[in-house]
């Protein structure tokens, strides 16, 4: 069987959620192989093996990660040489989509982003224009590479072989030429992911101000949700940018979404219309969120939501 | 020192209008939405123009797109741009990111520059790549997503913050540089009526696929390295219940929640 290398996300080995999916993903398709760059590989092996990794090829040179992208593409093009894998599958993340594309012009591969499943063939699935269309699309020209969005597939444990392999390689000068000096670390700890949460809580301008979040995360902590906002929250300086859920922000698909003070523009959907269920909170009963929306209700979020919260909280005793 | 910087624009449907597909050749239906510049690209544009305040220099305007992206590059060079090169041959429709890439790199080669900007992602493809094959293809530092841009001319250097999920990590080049933006990085100024007259007159030159040596075949719908097989309306969503809140609107939430099973 053809193996089909994941590109493995990882803080120090602990494994996002998002590459389990990718490996239940690629041994559907063919025998999956791990790649993971960058320092406490170790960590990570007794997880790839318990979600199906027959093989997990290993590159820990803390080097790989102290630059932008470029190493990463570096390990995955020589595995691609050596290989000849059937596709690689790369988590659709900002810096992920970065590293498909430069691995598709240094491979002279086509490149498909943001599926949300895979069919045979490798035939990849996307949801686009804001979820309203359904496309179906296959690489034609070299190894396919596709990213994929996170929570479309459940992860499965099945256990693989697991065999370890050392990757060394020789980076090329423009590998290391934007250097990565600093992390800063802005998040609010403790919560979800929120590419990756179960349920989100999202926030907009109706919320009022920085202060009023306090309800949204409130509201959030009792689900084990992640906390989103909308742009003209973010704009507001109400929540950081990074929380922001919509065309230029962050693409969600939790089992739950749960939108308050937000009005539902066309740019806020794309971003969140594939949630499976939708819960809105708005004042005005014409706000288009109300259109997606499996339960809304029509009242002030500064009375729905406490109330909301406070009944989570004592049915969950 | 001046920044001599060239800025990528991409013409897009208004993000505001729904999207389809041709049936016939499943691009992008781009006469159903009124075109307009990516709004993203906007904050490319305002970045340019900030750095070449400080530090003086040109800013030219890339545009790869059909006759009609005429439009959204006099929106670009009335917002303060010098001059523009337009990429411009039938051939390119249907081009997918990688022939973008390629054919945006071949006009970078034609001209000097200390950096290109780039938007992040262009609204109606979302892919969010190009700036980084531009980087590959041009053996130049990504650096990409940058939330603030801080370019020595004359020491040959470059600092941004690349937004992350949790945060934004510091990072440094030399010059030249490919650089994308994201939103948060600048408020795009509008176009003053001053500016629009004056953008009738700037030059605009325009580059066919010859002009670039590039073969037609490797570009546009014949050379795409991936294709389109199907697609399909999602149905649209069922209408919901909507409630209005008698003072127990949280209450009858969590009754919601219990019966979809989440509590
Ligand atoms: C190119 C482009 C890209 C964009 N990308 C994004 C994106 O990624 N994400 C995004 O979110 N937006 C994006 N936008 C912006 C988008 O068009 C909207 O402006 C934005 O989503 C509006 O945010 P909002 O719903 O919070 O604010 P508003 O539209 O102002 O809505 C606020 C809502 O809160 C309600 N409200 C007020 N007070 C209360 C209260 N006390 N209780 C209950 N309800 C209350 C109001 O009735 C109103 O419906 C983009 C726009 C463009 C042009
Ligand atoms: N046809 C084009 N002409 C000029 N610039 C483009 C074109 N396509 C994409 N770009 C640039 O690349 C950025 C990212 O686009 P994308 O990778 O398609 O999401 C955009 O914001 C533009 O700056």
């Amino acid at each position: 069987m053809s193996q089909i290398l994941v590109l493995i996300e990882h803080a120090n080995g602990a494994v996002k959620k998002v590459s389990l999916e990718l490996l239940t993903l690629a041994a559907r398709h063919g025998s999956a192989s791990a790649v993971v760059i960058g320092p406490g590989a170790d960590n990570a092996v007794a997880d790839l093996t318990r979600f199906g990794a027959a093989t997990i090829y290993v590159a820990s040179d803390a080097a790989l990660i102290s630059s932008v992208v470029g190493p990463k593409v570096s390990v995955l093009n020589k595995l691609l040489g050596e290989h000849s894998p059937a596709a690689v599958l790369i988590a659709s993340t900002a810096e992920g989509k970065e590293i498909a594309g430069r691995l598709a012009v240094r491979s002279s591969s086509g490149v498909i982003t943001d599926a949300v499943d895979i069919e045979d063939g490798l035939v990849a699935v996307q949801s686009v224009f804001g979820g309203s269309t359904i496309v179906r699309s296959a690489v034609t020209t070299g190894t396919p590479i596709i990213t994929v969005r996170p929570n479309s597939t459940t992860p499965v444990e099945s256990s693989g072989a697991g065999e370890v392999v050392t990757v060394s390689v020789e980076l090329a000068a423009n590998d290391t030429s934007a250097v990565i000096a600093e992390h800063v670390v802005e998040a609010k700890g403790g919560r979800p992911d929120l590419a990756e949460a179960a349920t989100v809580v999202s926030g907009g301008r109706g919320v009022g101000s920085a202060e009023g979040f306090e309800l949204v995360e409130k509201l959030a902590d009792c689900l084990d949700a992640a906390v989103g906002a909308s742009r003209a929250a973010t704009d507001s300086g109400f929540y950081p940018h990074q929380y922001q859920v919509g065309q230029t922000g962050k693409t969600v698909s939790p089992q739950l979404y749960i939108a308050l003070g937000i009005s539902g523009a066309i740019q806020h959907r794309a971003g969140m219309q594939t949630s499976k269920t939708i819960v809105a909170v708005n004042k005005d009963a014409e706000a288009p969120i109300f259109e997606l929306a499996d339960f809304g209700v029509v009242g002030d979020l500064f009375n729905v939501a406490p109330q909301l919260t406070q009944e989570i909280t004592s049915r969950k005793g | 020192m001046p920044l001599n910087i060239v800025v990528c624009v991409k013409q897009v449907p208004d993000s505001w209008a729904e999207k389809k597909l041709n049936p016939d050749d499943r691009t992008l239906d781009r006469a159903s939405a009124d075109p307009v510049l990516n709004e993203l690209d906007e904050y490319g544009i305002e970045e340019a123009l900030r750095l070449q305040e400080a530090h003086g220099g040109t800013v030219t305007i890339l545009c790869m797109g059909p006759e009609k992206a005429g439009e959204t590059i006099r929106k670009a060079l009335s917002m303060g741009a010098d001059q523009a090169v337009h990429v411009v041959d039938d051939a390119l429709h249907g081009s997918d990111a990688v022939a973008t890439s390629a054919a945006l790199a071949a006009a970078l080669k034609r001209v000097e520059f200390d950096l290109v900007i780039l938007g992040s992602e262009s609204t109606d493809a979302r892919m969010s790549v190009v700036p980084a094959m531009l980087a590959e293809r041009l053996s130049l530092p990504q650096m990409t997503f940058a939330k603030k841009v801080d370019a020595d001319p004359d020491a040959r250097t470059l600092t941004i913050h690349r937004q992350t999920d949790d945060g934004y990590d510091v990072v440094t080049s030399s010059l030249p540089a490919v650089v994308s933006v994201v939103e948060k990085i600048n408020e795009p100024r509008y176009p003053s009526f001053k500016g629009i007259m004056a953008a009738k007159k700037k030059p605009v030159e325009t580059l066919s696929l010859a002009d670039l040596s590039l073969d037609p075949q490797t570009v546009g719908l014949a050379g795409a390295w991936s294709t389109v097989n199907a697609f399909e309306q999602r149905p649209p969503r069922q209408a919901g219940t909507v409630v209005t809140d008698d003072g127990d609107g949280g209450t009858k939430i969590a009754d919601f929640l219990v019966t979809q099973k989440f509590l």
